[in-house]
């Protein structure tokens, strides 16, 4: 994987699965939604953002649909986490968090001691 | 997802691509930016919309197969592009591929497939081996009470079996259609040992395995269908083998042509003996194969053997008989002649295919380097490297695949013609194409195309690859390295073509030095004839001297014949059976050191038809005939070996016959021959043919020197002998030539394959060598036109390209000469008459090469010296 913004490929999986759980969305959403939220801090490249949502439909985490959106008269493919996804996003926050803490250990010994 | 919905997925890829360009354009028009602003700015924010595309699809795994697709479309398209390099490289590769699949075709057959008998692992090759012995491998033929003892007192193998080359004259029971053919004798216990059943009737049993036992006789299969037309009726009916009525007790099954194809048939081991002989310990002549026991090795078993061997020897202190006992496991066994050569050529063979790869390669880096351009573009658009280095991948692996199809095809119809024209290769019969054979040609086919085509690729895709964007047609350094590449690899091409070369040389050298071998007797205008006498009819001493006395006034008579003789075997026409002896005035120092010698029958006439010089003394005259036998001739060699060179006229030897030894006195020396010319010279003895003795001298071969074409003697003299015994078959009718022709053959075969792999070899080189040169000729134009513009010499420009495309060769020659070095050690034992460093062929070999490539490299360099300086600068 090619490193874009410093961002992993599970994290930014983890990401689109976060961002889904709040409701369907479709991919120019997806990044525009993760670059707001983080202040612009993400620029989201499409380069990642496309092959990223084809293998979360590939692995089931996912599903799209062409559907019309709400304030646009015409259709998009609006991606939709299923519950495997749901049970996906868990396993991968808690990594997450696990791989945050830890490193925040090794990086800030004493606030992690105090 | 399946692959064939990947059409539908790819639209579907685009339309959703397309949706969300569009609302990113459609929110930036909504930020104020006029509409082609939107438009310019969603495309940079988006990126390259194809990358993302072909990045999207590659997590769907049917990618793969579409890329496959394309690739191969792409190479197909740019080799018909340029149909003559596809019609130059993929000869080239089918030539390389066909000819290594052949020879490992072959190598698989004899040398790896096991044998076709029931656990062939287990079989061993017992052989004797006597400590003094000094000529030979070691490995000698067995005395049957020997391997009676063997058998009968050790267990070391859960069997062993006993069997031996023998002849025969085979006739039906009217004694029509005599013929003589090539026969073996093999214990009871043989084919069960080896587990092979006969087609029809049964094998021997114990009690026909006897000297004197019911006569009985196995047909191989050739000889039931050629000769009784394969009817089964003849199983149980008597033919006549050697005048004697025998049972015919069964048919061998038609893969069985073990110990090779010649043998006809089959007589119990025993009954090829006399009663007296069976036992002995010091005539030796058998081969004896021995089964393992599970779970014994070869080497204990055969330890056990050797010591009751060795207890063997010592009850018979006086005799030749062996101290030790030495195996070899059959496989090997029966390969021993031609495992050499054989890997010689597949050596040869791996070599070619080697210079085939590295000339593909030298033309795949010129092509790359034209399309450079092309390249650079592809790159500086995005194209991964991985799939353009996949893409001239592609190319080289479709040159390999469609050589080696055409090579595959190519090695099945040269196998067979190749098993067929090498004399005495074993199991030819077996060599066939099969799924082993047919996988090593696709691995070659890879390894060939990964190494054809990796080189370059991937120099062609490297960190410079966008240079070719920039380059200008002026730059010169830009191929630099390129060229260098080229450069080494031409260096590796020609460094084996040196040692192919040499290899060849070598063993063209030693062919020569065969054909024109001194058999140390006449050889031109000799025509010679085998025949043997029944012994049945032929009982005593005076029918059988009739029969020669009366024989030779016939021949002698014939117009166009100078002169003729009998003798045994002629020289060169293989070997004669060994006599050990001792010399009554020379005592052997210890009684384990044997005084042996080849044992010949001769005519007094012989030695002068034959121009054989004499020495010293004299030879036979009309007078040492029947009773009056007890003198003999001996060699130079005998008189060198046992006389130390001193006279040995007048002194005796005790020569061991089967049963009682004789005293004989030598009347005198004369000339060495040789019985085979790739083998040294043995000391030979010769008997007074004349004397008669059936056992002895039967067997006969007459030789005439003629004063017209030896060969067209052959009928009249035929014709006497039938006029005297109307029966009797004639065999290898041969002429001197033909005799030394055959005894050389294989070797003249293997020297021939070889001098042609490195002709072929060698104009792969000079081809490589003349690409590189006018690529980089063409390349160099401009600064060539500019050095003439300036003032330079067009000789100095030839001496320049010359010189830049010797190096290479001269490296390469020095490279290949240290090489050769070292590789014709292995072909040591295949030289006969030079050594494996022999400095005139190493001498021969660099001088052509010197020659080929200042060939090679002249019509490029002459082109260079004569560019036109105004044409070159102005076609930029």
């Amino acid at each position: 994987m090619e490193k874009r913004n410093g961002l992993l490929q599970g994290t930014l999986d983890m990401l689109i699965l976060r961002t889904l759980l709040s409701g369907a969305a479709h991919g120019h959403e997806i990044g525009k939604h993760i670059q707001r939220t983080t202040n612009d801090f993400l620029q989201m490249q499409h380069g990642s953002l496309y092959p990223a949502l084809h293998r979360l439909e590939k692995r089931g985490w996912v599903t799209a649909k062409w559907e019309t959106a709400p304030d646009r008269n015409r259709e998009f493919k609006y991606y939709r986490l299923t519950n495997q996804g749901k049970k996906q996003l868990v396993v991968e926050e808690s990594q997450w968090k696990q791989m945050a803490e830890a490193v925040a250990r090794v990086m800030w010994p004493a606030a992690g001691e105090s | 997802m399946r692959w064939w919905q990947a059409k539908k997925r790819d639209e579907d890829l685009v339309r959703e691509l397309q949706s969300d360009l569009d609302l990113e354009e459609e929110e930036q028009r909504e930020r104020g930016l006029s509409p082609e602003e939107a438009r310019y700015a969603a495309r940079r924010a988006f990126g390259n919309s194809t990358l993302i595309r072909e990045q999207t699809r590659a997590v769907w795994n049917w990618n793969w197969l579409e890329q496959l697709v394309r690739e191969l479309k792409y190479g197909t398209r740019t080799l018909l592009g340029s149909p003559g390099f596809s019609l130059v490289s993929v000869p080239v590769m089918a030539l390389g591929i066909g000819a290594t699949t052949s020879l490992f075709t072959i190598v698989r057959a004899v040398l790896l497939r096991p044998l076709p008998f029931r656990d062939p692992s287990k079989l061993v090759m017992l052989y004797e081996h006597f400590r003094q012995s000094t000529g030979g491998d070691g490995f000698n033929t067995v005395a049957p009470g020997d391997y009676r003892d063997w058998r009968n007192q050790s267990r070391a193998f859960e069997d062993m079996a006993a069997m031996r080359g023998y002849g025969g004259i085979l006739s039906g029971v009217h004694s029509e259609l005599p013929e003589v053919v090539q026969s073996a004798g093999g214990s009871a216990n043989l084919f069960p040992l080896l587990g092979v059943s006969p087609v029809l009737g049964r094998t021997f049993t114990s009690a026909e395995d006897q000297p004197e036992g019911t006569p009985a006789v196995l047909l191989t299969w050739s000889l039931f269908q050629r000769r009784f037309a394969g009817d089964p009726s003849i199983v149980g009916k008597q033919i006549h083998l050697d005048t004697t009525p025998t049972t015919v007790i069964g048919v061998l099954p038609s893969w069985f042509t073990y110990p090779d194809a010649r043998i006809q048939f089959w007589l119990p081991y025993a009954q090829t003996f006399s009663p007296g002989d069976y036992g002995m310990h010091d005539g030796h002549q058998s081969m004896v194969v021995a089964r393992l026991k599970p779970g014994v090795s070869a080497e204990a078993a055969t330890r056990e053997v050797s010591t009751l061997q060795y207890r063997i020897h010592l009850a018979h202190g006086s005799k030749p008989v062996a101290e030790d006992v030495w195996f070899r496991p059959m496989i090997d066994d029966l390969a021993k002649n031609v495992r050499t050569p054989l890997l010689v050529l597949l050596g040869a063979v791996g070599c070619m295919l080697l210079i085939a790869c590295l000339n593909l390669t030298n033309l795949l880096v010129a092509r790359s380097a034209a399309r450079r351009k092309e390249v650079a573009v592809r790159g500086a658009l995005g194209g991964s490297r991985l799939v353009l280095i996949r893409e001239q991948m592609t190319e080289s692996l479709l040159i390999c695949l469609a050589g080696g199809v055409a090579g595959l095809l190519l090695s099945l119809a040269s196998t067979y013609w190749l098993a067929a024209h090498w004399r005495n290769l074993p199991r030819a019969d077996s060599v066939h194409a099969d799924g082993w054979v047919l996988a090593f040609t696709l691995a070659l086919i890879v390894a060939a195309a990964l190494l054809a085509g990796l080189v370059p690729a991937i120099s062609s895709t490297g960190k410079g690859m966008l240079s070719g964007l920039r380059e200008a047609s002026r730059t010169v350094g830009g191929g630099a390295s390129r060229a260098r590449l080229r450069k080494m690899m031409l260096t590796a091409e020609i460094a084996l073509t040196v040692v192919l070369v040499i290899s060849a040389g070598l063993l063209f050298r030693s062919f020569l030095h065969l054909r024109t071998a001194d058999l140390g007797c006449r050889v031109d205008h000799v025509i010679t004839m085998k025949f043997g006498l029944p012994e049945i009819q032929y009982n005593t001493r005076d029918k059988v001297v009739f029969f020669h006395q009366s024989l030779l006034e016939r021949v002698r008579r014939l117009p166009g014949v100078r002169g003729a003789a009998l003798v045994s075997t002629a020289p060169g026409a293989g070997p004669s059976g060994d006599r050990v002896f001792t010399i009554l005035e020379r005592p052997a120092p210890s009684y384990s050191l044997q005084y042996d010698a080849t044992a010949l029958t001769a005519d007094p006439q012989y030695f002068s038809v034959m121009q054989i010089p004499l020495l010293r003394g004299r030879v036979f005259t009309e007078h040492e005939r029947l009773g009056n036998d007890h003198y003999i001739v001996v060699s130079k060699r005998f008189v060198d070996q046992y006389f130390s060179g001193g006279d040995p006229v007048g002194k005796h030897v005790r020569v061991g016959w089967d049963t009682k030894p004789e005293v004989y006195e030598i009347l005198g020396e004369i000339g060495d021959t040789v019985f085979d010319v790739t083998k040294p010279v043995q000391p030979a003895m010769y008997f007074p043919i004349l004397s008669g003795i059936p056992d002895q001298t039967t067997e006969a071969t007459i030789v005439a020197y003629t004063s017209v074409d030896p060969l067209a003697m052959s009928m009249p003299i035929q014709q006497q002998i039938s006029a005297l015994e109307p029966e009797l078959p004639v065999y290898n009718a041969l002429t001197m030539d033909q005799i030394l022709g055959k005894t050389t053959a294989s070797q003249g075969f293997v020297a021939d394959l070889v001098l042609a792999f490195a002709a072929l070899s060698l104009l792969l080189a000079a081809v490589g060598l003349y690409g590189v040169l006018s690529y980089l000729v063409t390349q160099r134009t401009p600064d060539i036109g500019l050095r003439i513009a300036v003032g330079a010499q067009r000789s100095q420009v030839l001496r320049l390209v010359l010189y830049d495309g010797l190096r290479p060769a001269l490296l390469g020659l020095v490279l290949g000469g240290a090489m050769s070095a070292g590789a014709t050690q292995l072909l040591r034992s295949m030289l006969y008459g030079t050594g494996p460093l022999d400095p005139a062929t190493f001498a021969a070999a660099a001088a052509m090469l010197m020659a080929v490539a200042a060939l090679a490299c002249l019509i490029p360099a002459w082109r260079a010296s004569r560019i036109d300086p105004m044409q070159a600068l102005r076609t930029e």
